[in-house]
């Protein structure tokens, strides 16, 4: 045998290429706990939980430490055991413990530990002052009472997002997380996209509810309550009642919604198709006429914002299409009162969405029809969640239904919206096999175009010349990547960009937990949902010819642009506020 | 008068040739200390009073060593005796006389007496306390006479402000022993002399550079951590001010040993005089080509930028330091990596103190043995220490390492300084030092010893304590400190002081119970084993080392509610004592809780569920009738 291993608690374990200490205890099968340590963040080192003891070097943590051969570590010793402990004790002794009635409650790592390291009492009363909680924005709650300082938020935001909105502030014990001069997230370069939510352990940064205004809709009886699903919500429903086929889990949350009270479901997919079609539209008129180029994505909320305060030089090569969200409200608030037979002011148009940032975008002064937001409320997948199990509704027992016509039928183009790629292959599917008489059965699939790497290239030609497309998610990765487009370093023609690592399948309002991993599996439903379509390509969605054919009139017509089409606004940065 | 550029040994020997000589002809020399401490207590109002009266009086001075004039003013940097601060040491030739507590309206006496004629100020000469001995020269005073100044012997006798006069003291001759030599020779010498991390850990600094000097990468850094921060301590500050040229060619020595071409200073920005005379002593170098692109005629570039710190304590943390300077917050990183293979930007960093490098250039120019000559066998060479607290003679002083802690609180520092209060205690290290107590006293003053007893070196802080202090308020002092300059990263760090620091309050409001002394054991043994870093590894020292050695203090206050020092307001209760009260009601006037009551020309009496302490009534009473 090797020499390559390193013992723990008498075991020899081989070592693999992991990059620390903690890695291979949790290879050797003990789910030694962290708060502070991710994988995709940079090794942080304050929650003192993986601390162990290393033959010959004393007590250190695994985190940080990188293994060497023939290393022996005790996990457990009478020393460990006490840090850990004692360091939960300390979290709990300043944490507002109100877990009952926490959003966080039975998701919550401290909650969790606490009870697995057998703490049973409090031996320190708790003194910390109780500060307001920041209820500002209309996507996120930040609740410092719960918060442990872990950092991850901190490094999140700034690491993987490269905003840095949120910092550590003050010394000793009144450290807190906050936004720059204490502003509410409101105030500050916040996007919206609610990563920070996804790595809080504790209810300190969740997503802020719209569950009661919906549920206030739905008891009103003058009121029309229509909803529509996103995408990626479909991949992760199902998380929380064991239904892991996203078809089949949209569908029981489709008859969920319908026991709940709404009163029609549809399918964002189906806008999704048609953005696909406005957007390829736009991009090769732009190419055509010698538009502004590259032409970027512009379905997610969180990184329009992002381009609008830093990168306002970019703001006219964003695609004028509104996101499917926003052009589903469009058609809600033009085409569906006339079809229900209702007025707009007793219509409430309600969209489930894996989306934090989402929330956001329907408060935006374009997304208004006469007065009237286009979508009233954004529930993300937890809050649909929520509200399943608050009616009692078994989801298990439920037999599955179909979405509502004319806004139900989806290609598989419009289903990959969900994740990183999705937008850029479905353009692609459209551009090279619009008119082939197998395209709209055959799911054609490009590849390169596919997975969570950072960026993605792909080189098509076209005529007689090439179209460069990139695929970027990660908002550092975009920041950098648009850097890039800058000095000139790269040159493309159209560039999908999607804030959250791994696109939508990983928006902060999906379930927890959020991770990488599962996100990934949540990305392969949705190409395996892709697969089961009948149609592939969003231009042959019959529903889609037929509402340009009945209603919308040409593609990039006056019609399209009134309904679907958008303009973007400068923001300050520091405060994200439009600029005057 | 300019130096020009200095590119040979020969240049150096040659300014050195110029200044012994120039030196030689002055008739007299006016060292002024003008380190913090005495000017603190005025010493800038007295240079100037020279600079005007010896001009008004007609007396030709020089500032500049060259200048040709036989009467020279010459501000000088920390002296040590802070206490007797300012302090004028006046040389003719071989004789000198030593003033302490020198004002402007002594400068006349000084000029006419001293200055013109030679002769002694009586009246100005230090005086010992105890004994009221006289002293007419600075060695003679026992406070110097145990001393071994091989640091600060310059640092009180050169000019602070004149790269020449260092040049005079063989200074920078370092950089030209070394330049064109293999750089390990010059990291195995510093290695051989065993110097130790001066700034608290030990760490052996020659190992530290070699690491440094193996780490592969073609940028590297030096790194000069001068974020003295201890409260009570005020060596390196001295250092910076008063011998920064020392510093400055240590970090010399230093970059080209570990192949480093940038160094960073980093000052607390409440050391406005330390990087005033940092910035002097680096542009001065510039200006003579010992700092920049080929030094010394050399291929050996080198700049050192000075970064103020905004005087966290925590940023005396290495990697924290490493961290403001890059302009992030201060919060330290966990080791490994060691700044010596990512550091400063990532790239290998070299960081050490301020003492530790001011340290080195003497070391090459003596040769390691000759450090070994002075310290004990793991703790060699002299180390400054601040000596302050209830003692006779506070200040700035240097002994060789292995002193033990009697012959500074006595020898040194002339004992305890209130009458009748016997000595009691000495806090070192600063806030992560701990409490030592008269069975200490023959402990020695070295890194290994110190460990031993659960103390440490720490930068250098002495604080001597006497019977009148409380043991508990001291560790909750302390606590306080380090709670308040907690980074807040960990857990333990930030949240384990507070609570400690909440326990030690509970205990000094008379609340604490017996179980609470176990809680506080059990919190700070489990800060200390389990923190990120040195700040809150070392934070529960004075809990540890004053539970260890004065828990019958605790006790007291838990069991008897006594503060055995009769220093915490909460055990005092005030009393008339009716032999001695005359009925006068004064007491009761000047109560603000009119807790005292009683009938003119009978005794008063205080009622105490009133009384709120405050002590007014004691303070009043003319006949000593008040006690508590």
């Amino acid at each position: 045998m090797s020499n390559n291993f390193i013992t723990v608690d008498g075991i020899q374990v081989p070592l693999e290429g992991e990059k620390n200490l903690l890695e291979v205890i949790r290879k050797s099968g003990i789910e030694l706990p962290t708060f502070c340590y991710h994988s995709n963040l940079s090794v942080y080192g304050a929650c003192r939980m993986c601390i162990c003891e290393v033959e010959g070097r004393g007590l250190l943590p695994t985190c940080s430490t990188p293994p060497e051969p023939g290393m022996s570590i005790k996990v457990n010793t009478e020393k460990t055991i006490k840090i850990r402990k004692t360091a939960l004790e300390l979290l709990l002794s300043v944490h507002n413990g109100n877990c009952q009635t926490c959003t966080m409650s039975t998701n919550c790592r401290l909650q969790e530990l606490a009870e697995n390291l057998g703490v049973d009492g409090f031996r320190f009363p708790n003194t910390k002052p109780v500060v307001p909680v920041d209820e500002s924005s209309f996507s996120l709650v930040r609740d410092p009472n719960k918060c442990i300082l872990c950092g991850d938020c901190v490094r999140m935001c700034k690491e993987i997002q490269g905003i840095g909105v949120l910092d550590f502030v003050g010394r000793g014990s009144t450290v807190r997380v906050a936004p720059a001069f204490n502003k509410d997230l409101m105030d500050v370069e916040c996007v919206y996209c609610g990563q920070c939510s996804t790595c809080c352990p504790t209810g300190a940064l969740t997503v802020k509810s719209d569950v009661q205004n919906v549920f206030d809709a739905i008891h009103d009886p003058s009121k029309t309550v229509i909803v529509h699903v996103a995408p990626a919500v479909r991949a992760s429903v199902g998380e929380a009642f064991g239904e892991e086929n996203s078809e089949m889990a949209l569908n029981k949350a489709i008859a969920a919604m319908r026991r709940i009270g709404f009163d029609k479901v549809y399918d964002t997919c189906f806008t999704a198709d048609l953005t696909t079609v406005e957007e390829a539209t736009e991009f090769l008129t732009r190419v055509e006429k010698g538009g502004v180029l590259p032409q970027f994505t512009s379905c997610c909320p969180a990184w329009v914002k992002f381009c609008e305060q830093f990168y306002p030089e970019f703001i006219p090569n964003l695609s004028t299409c509104k996101s499917p969200m926003g052009m589903f409200g469009a058609l809600a608030r033009n085409y569906l009162p006339k079809e229900l037979g209702v007025e707009n002011k007793d219509l409430v148009v309600v969209t489930v969405m894996p989306c934090t940032a989402k929330k956001f975008e329907v408060n935006r002064p374009e997304m208004t029809t006469d007065g009237f937001k286009d979508n009233d409320y954004v529930l993300t997948t937890q809050e649909l969640v929520k509200m399943i199990k608050m009616t009692g509704v078994n989801f298990k027992a439920l037999a599955p239904e179909s979405c509502d016509m004319p806004f139900g039928f989806k290609s598989g183009a419009g289903v990959i919206y969900g994740t990183t790629g999705g937008v850029a292959e479905a353009v692609l599917r459209m551009a090279t096999h619009a008119g082939s008489p197998d395209a709209a059965t055959k799911s054609v699939e490009f590849k390169e175009v596919r997975g969570f790497e950072g960026v993605k290239e792909l080189v098509l030609p076209y005529k007689d010349t090439f179209v460069k497309l990139a695929v970027v998610n990660g908002l550092a990765n975009t920041r950098a990547l648009l850097e890039k487009i800058k000095s000139g370093e790269a040159d493309y023609n159209i560039v999908e960009v999607m804030s959250c690592p791994g696109g939508c399948v990983g928006g902060a309002g999906q379930l927890l937990p959020n991770d990488m991993d599962t996100r990934f599996k949540r990305m392969k439903e949705i190409y395996n949902n892709d697969s089961s379509q009948v149609v592939h390509n969003a231009e042959d969605n019959p529903y889609i010819k037929e509402l340009y054919a009945n209603y919308l009139g040409e593609v990039n017509g006056h019609m399209a642009h009134k309904l679907l089409h958008t303009t973007y606004d400068k923001r300050e940065k520091l405060t994200g506020k439009v600029c005057k | 008068m300019s130096i020009g550029k200095i590119t040979s040994v020969q240049d150096l020997n040659n300014i050195k040739a110029k200044v012994t000589a120039a030196l030689k002809a002055e008739r007299v020399r006016l060292l002024l200390c003008c380190g913090n401490g005495c000017a603190a207590s005025g010493a800038d109002d007295v240079y100037k009073a020279f600079e005007e009266k010896l001009a008004a009086k007609g007396v030709d001075f020089k500032v500049e060593v060259f200048d040709e004039k036989s009467v020279a003013l010459s501000s000088t940097g920390c002296q040590g005796l802070c206490q007797y601060g300012p302090l004028l040491h006046v040389v003719f030739g071989d004789k000198t006389y030593f003033y302490v507590k020198v004002t402007p309206d002594d400068v006349d006496e000084i000029i006419d007496t001293t200055v013109k004629d030679e002769k002694i100020v009586e009246r100005l000469l230090f005086k010992d306390p105890k004994t009221g001995k006289a002293y007419v020269t600075k060695n003679e005073i026992p406070f110097y006479a145990n001393q071994k100044p091989n640091l600060m012997t310059g640092c009180g006798v050169i000019d602070s402000r004149s790269l020449e006069e260092y040049i005079g003291q063989d200074g920078y001759q370092g950089i030209a022993k070394i330049l064109g030599t293999d750089r390990k020779d010059v990291c195995k010498e510093v290695l051989d002399s065993g110097l130790r991390g001066r700034g608290g850990g030990g760490f052996p600094t020659g190992r530290k550079w070699m690491f440094t000097e193996m780490a592969k990468g073609e940028k590297k850094y030096v790194v000069c951590n001068g974020d003295e921060g201890d409260p009570g301590a005020f060596m390196d500050g001295a250092v910076m001010e008063g011998y920064a040229h020392a510093l400055l060619e240590g970090m010399i020595i230093a970059g080209y040993a570990v192949g480093a071409d940038e160094g960073y200073i980093y000052v607390r920005a409440e050391y406005p005089r330390a990087i005033k005379s940092l910035r002097r002593a680096i542009a001065q170098c510039e200006e003579c080509g010992l700092l920049g692109k080929n030094i010394m005629g050399s291929d050996f570039n080198f700049e050192i930028h000075i970064k103020e710190g905004a005087g966290a304590f925590v940023c005396g943390e290495e990697t924290a330091l490493i961290h403001s300077i890059e302009g992030q917050r201060g919060m330290p990183s966990p080791k490994p990596p060691f700044p010596a293979n990512s550091g400063l930007w990532g790239k290998p960093t070299l960081i050490n103190n301020v003492e530790t490098y001011a340290n080195v250039p003497n070391i090459i120019r003596n040769g390691a043995a000759w450090f070994r000559s002075y310290g004990t066998e793991t703790s060699p060479g002299t180390k400054t220490f601040s000596v302050t607290g209830e003692v006779v003679n506070t200040g700035l002083i240097e002994i060789p390492m292995g002193t033990t802690i009697k012959k500074v609180v006595y020898d040194i520092g002339g004992g305890t300084r209130n009458a009748g209060k016997e000595f009691k205690a000495v806090q070192i290290g600063g806030p992560s030092g701990a409490c030592l107590t008269k069975d200490h006293l023959d402990v020695q003053l070295d890194y290994d010893a110190l460990k031993k007893v659960g103390a440490m070196v720490g930068s250098g802080g002495l604080v001597v304590l006497d019977e009148s202090t409380c043991m508990v308020k001291v560790a909750r002092f302390f606590m306080g400190f380090t709670q308040s300059e907690s980074c807040g990263k960990c857990v333990l760090c930030r949240e384990g002081t507070k609570r400690m620091l909440e326990i030690l309050d509970k205990i000094l409001a008379g609340e604490g119970e017996l179980k609470d002394l176990d809680v506080l054991e059990d919190l700070a043994l489990t800060v200390r084993d389990g923190s990120l870093c040195g700040l809150g590894k070392t934070a529960p020292n004075p809990v540890l080392s004053t539970l260890k050695y004065f828990r019958d203090e605790y006790v007291a206050h838990i069991v008897d509610k006594k503060c055995p020092a009769g220093q915490c307001d909460t055990f005092k209760t005030y009393s008339i004592d009716p032999e001695k009260c005359k009925g006068c009601g004064m007491c009761a006037k000047k109560c603000p809780v009119n807790a005292i009551s009683g009938e003119v020309k009978s005794p008063y009496t205080i009622d105490a569920s009133k009384c709120i302490k405050c002590g007014a009534c004691a303070d009043t009473c003319k006949f000593g009738a008040v006690k508590f």
